[in-house]
């Protein structure tokens, strides 16, 4: 920051001797200002609420009773989400689970689109706006979209042209693969309507990506394919050598994305109204927390804490191993 | 919660710009987490609120002026809720907000709510009273008349005092159309028997007896509930509800033991199709009979509501008959303290009388009054049907999740139903589940 902000500044008499005065006293007050405004609020809306979700895990509250009448319950929410209500907290994280996997592959056919379309075959425009045409609309819409348009078992398309007769992609809770875990009584495993969920969801994911490295190819040096091409390299080595490498910030970008997407998806499957079977993190956080029944804060807190642990041991883990090292 | 690396693409030289995304990622998902946490505190300042006020007749004679909380937010029934409380000659500033928005921030702003709220009786109504946020409003049902003793009773909190004035109510029951039955000939079945040879008779006939539907796990709730209170009683639905009973009582696995004897005849996968949808199958004559709300009329046109009859739900268990009725009841309640005591309660009961839910039906033909003292001139057959059953029920009760702990209704025994539905074979295990997690609430 301070480096970026001294260069910006206009030189004068003296700057090459002592490089630290050209920031005068304006620049300082300038410059703390724009960090700790964004800093401030930052703390204030995103770090105290988390804090008082915290606290709030470890106490009983209805969300009506006057502030004073909240009383702390020790671990008695975790001991419940996790041995009474472990069903479908596993079930959550399982799905979860699913989502990032799957986002993960979308993410690697969207990297595939792009380089397709990055060749500059005809048409490629028209491709480009159906493949992004999806991204526009938000998740709920598209979750809207395909149970009334696709899904829906008496006027679904997808059920008119099934082989098989009907099948009810919302509302079919089963099993398509599952594994027993030893103490945890329904085994996990992918439901049905989550698959054909993860099918919605992949129908948007694949463009949003698509766009991102379309706009990372262009800004590969066109000399290095040469040269690798000069080099005889094919195809696949001259992607794998020469144009993933040259990717790398978006690689970084869209690794986070893919995640983040995956742990805090929530608006597609409410907009599908929760079907029994596609249960995330983030529909057991709102279901506890908001809505008439939104009695049970405490309780609904300690599965957002389990979410909060999730994402920032993700983050931890990803700005200490691949961030720093990019940076040296 | 939008996203922050969308444009993150146009920058990506620069590893400063990297750092603000990992920062501004974070606080994306702190902010996932925490949306519940912040989503408490605006309550309704996010909502659009709209203050109307009611015409005067009582300039300065009359008890003063008060205010009305209102979830009538559709064109129709606001126009229609203005119309009834002019009717009240009580002076009085409506807040009207959103019907959704009312209901999910009801908590907060039952803290600092109007002088007069709109709401729903039972267990919505009770846990309320319970916590001390309402009103006993006892000496204006005193005043009251038309209220049959059903209604009194969806009133009444658990110390037996009122807090609630019933203004209209829809009932479940067992709709069919009157053509399909007149061309086949069917009759309407009273005992559970003849409604299990009834399902037979449409199965031969290549008609699906039953519409079934369970999107958004509610509408299943009806036929639990029905079930209930043929097999068990009203008062055993009330204790169940009330958290007294196990759910893996005799008498609950009763109610799925009969459940499964109708299974065959229900539409196939109910778990994922709309209430909608399963009024569309029987307005095409591809299913015989669905149990629902009255309120199904409104997915029909004039032609089809004119075919359109029900038949309550028939005996299972000749102890309990046919007593009982499932009919969510709206009306409104006092505020613990209101500002002006005497034109809120004035207003509660011009709002309890006939000539309140006159003015309102004029507008808005698609309920029916609580009030029997009503004009019923006006109603279509659907209407006075309802009236008719209602007003001769022994006892009223709501509806699953207006009858116990929403939070309970909707996240565990919900869930139960739904899983039943999906796999019935397996509900010993689903209610010993339903019995683990009830055990976390305390139904206060």
């Amino acid at each position: 920051m301070e480096a970026t902000a001294a260069s910006s500044v206009k030189p004068h008499r003296g700057a090459r001797r002592r490089r630290s005065s050209t920031l005068t006293g304006r620049d300082r007050i300038w410059l703390w200002f724009m960090v700790g405004v964004p800093a401030f609020l930052h703390i204030a809306l995103v770090w105290v609420p988390a804090g008082l979700t915290v606290a709030l895990s470890f106490s009983e509250w209805d969300n009506l009773a006057p502030l004073s009448d909240i009383s702390a319950t020790g671990f008695r929410n975790y001991w419940i989400i996790f041995t009474i209500f472990e069903a479908d907290l596993f079930g959550a994280l399982f799905n979860n689970l699913m989502l990032v996997v799957w986002l993960t592959v979308c993410s690697a056919i969207g990297m595939l689109f792009a380089y397709l379309l990055d060749k500059n075959i005809r048409g490629t425009a028209v491709y480009q706006s159906i493949y992004y045409f999806p991204v526009v609309l938000s998740l709920a819409v598209v979750g809207f979209i395909w149970k009334s348009t696709m899904f829906s078992r008496d006027r679904g398309l997808l059920n008119e042209i099934w082989p098989g007769g009907p099948v009810d992609f919302v509302g079919d809770g089963t099993k398509l693969f599952s594994f027993d875990i030893p103490f945890l009584d329904p085994a996990l495993g992918l439901s049905k309507n989550f698959a054909a969920l993860l099918v919605a969801m992949a129908w948007r994911h694949i463009g949003y990506i698509m766009v991102m490295y379309l706009a990372g190819l262009k800004a590969v040096d066109p000399a290095l394919r040469e040269a690798a091409q000069i080099d005889g390299c094919n195809e696949w080595q001259s992607f794998r050598r020469v144009v993933f490498p040259s990717l790398r910030p978006i690689n970084v970008i869209v690794v986070v994305i893919t995640v983040i997407e995956a742990l805090r998806a929530y608006d597609i499957i409410a907009a599908l109204n929760e079907p029994r079977g596609t249960d995330v993190m983030g529909t057991l956080v709102t279901k506890s927390l908001l809505g008439e029944g939104g009695g049970r804060v405490g309780f609904g807190s300690a599965y957002g804490v389990v979410l909060l642990l999730l994402c920032l041991g993700f983050i931890i883990w990803y700005v200490t191993n691949h961030y720093r090292e990019s940076e040296l | 919660m939008t996203k922050p690396a969308e444009s993150s693409p146009k920058r990506r030289g620069a590893g400063l710009n990297r750092r603000d995304f990992m920062i501004g990622g974070g606080a994306a998902l702190g902010g996932a987490a925490l949306l519940a946490a912040c989503g408490d505190d605006d309550g309704g300042g996010t909502t659009a609120t709209t203050t109307t006020a009611a015409p005067t007749t009582t300039a300065d004679t009359g008890p003063g002026s008060t205010t009305l909380g209102s979830n009538y937010s559709g064109e129709k029934n606001r126009e229609a809720l203005a119309a009834a409380v002019a009717a009240t000659g009580v002076e009085t500033m409506i807040n009207t907000i959103d019907h959704n928005t009312y209901q999910e921030n009801f908590n907060t702003y039952i803290q600092q709510p109007d002088d007069v709220v709109s709401w729903f009786a039972g267990y919505r109504m009770r846990a309320f009273a319970g916590k001390g946020v309402l009103g006993d409003i006892s000496d204006v049902w005193s005043g009251l008349n038309g209220m049959s003793a059903g209604f009194r009773s969806a009133s009444s909190g658990l110390d037996g005092k009122q807090y609630f004035v019933p203004f209209y109510f829809y009932p479940w029951a067992v709709h069919y159309r009157k053509s399909l039955f007149a061309d086949m000939g069917y009759s309407i079945p009273a005992t559970w028997d003849e409604f299990k040879a009834l399902c037979e008779t449409m199965q031969g006939d290549g008609i699906t007896p039953l519409s079934a539907a369970n999107d958004g796990r509610w509408p299943q709730m009806g036929m639990f509930d029905m079930l209930n209170l043929r097999v068990n009683g009203y008062d055993y639905h009330v204790s169940l509800m009330g958290g007294n009973e196990s759910w893996e009582s005799a008498e609950v696995k009763n109610i799925f033991s009969a459940w499964s004897e109708i299974l065959p005849y229900y539409q196939p996968d109910a778990n994922g199709r709309t209430w909608e949808d399963g009024a569309g199958a029987l307005r095409e004559k591809q299913t015989g009979m669905y149990l629902i709300g009255t309120f199904l009329a409104s997915q029909y046109e004039q032609d089809v509501i004119d075919d359109i009859d029900f038949f309550l739900f028939p005996e299972v268990n000749p102890e309990h008959g046919q007593d009982a009725i499932e009919a969510p009841i709206d009306g409104f309640m006092m505020a613990v303290s209101p500002e002006n005591e005497t034109a809120a309660k004035a207003l509660l009961g011009g709002m309890g009388s006939a000539p309140a839910i006159d003015a309102y039906i004029a507008v808005d033909p698609s309920v029916v009054a609580a009030n029997s003292n009503a004009d019923t001139s006006g109603y279509n057959a659907l209407q006075q049907r309802s009236a008719e059953v209602v007003g001769s029920a022994k006892y009223i009760a709501q509806f699953l999740d207006r009858d116990t702990d929403p939070d309970f209704a909707a996240n565990v025994a919900g869930v139960g139903i739904a899983d039943f539905l999906g796999a019935p074979g397996n509900i010993d295990a689903i209610l010993a589940d339903i019995e683990a997690k009830k055990q976390t609430y305390t139904f206060e």
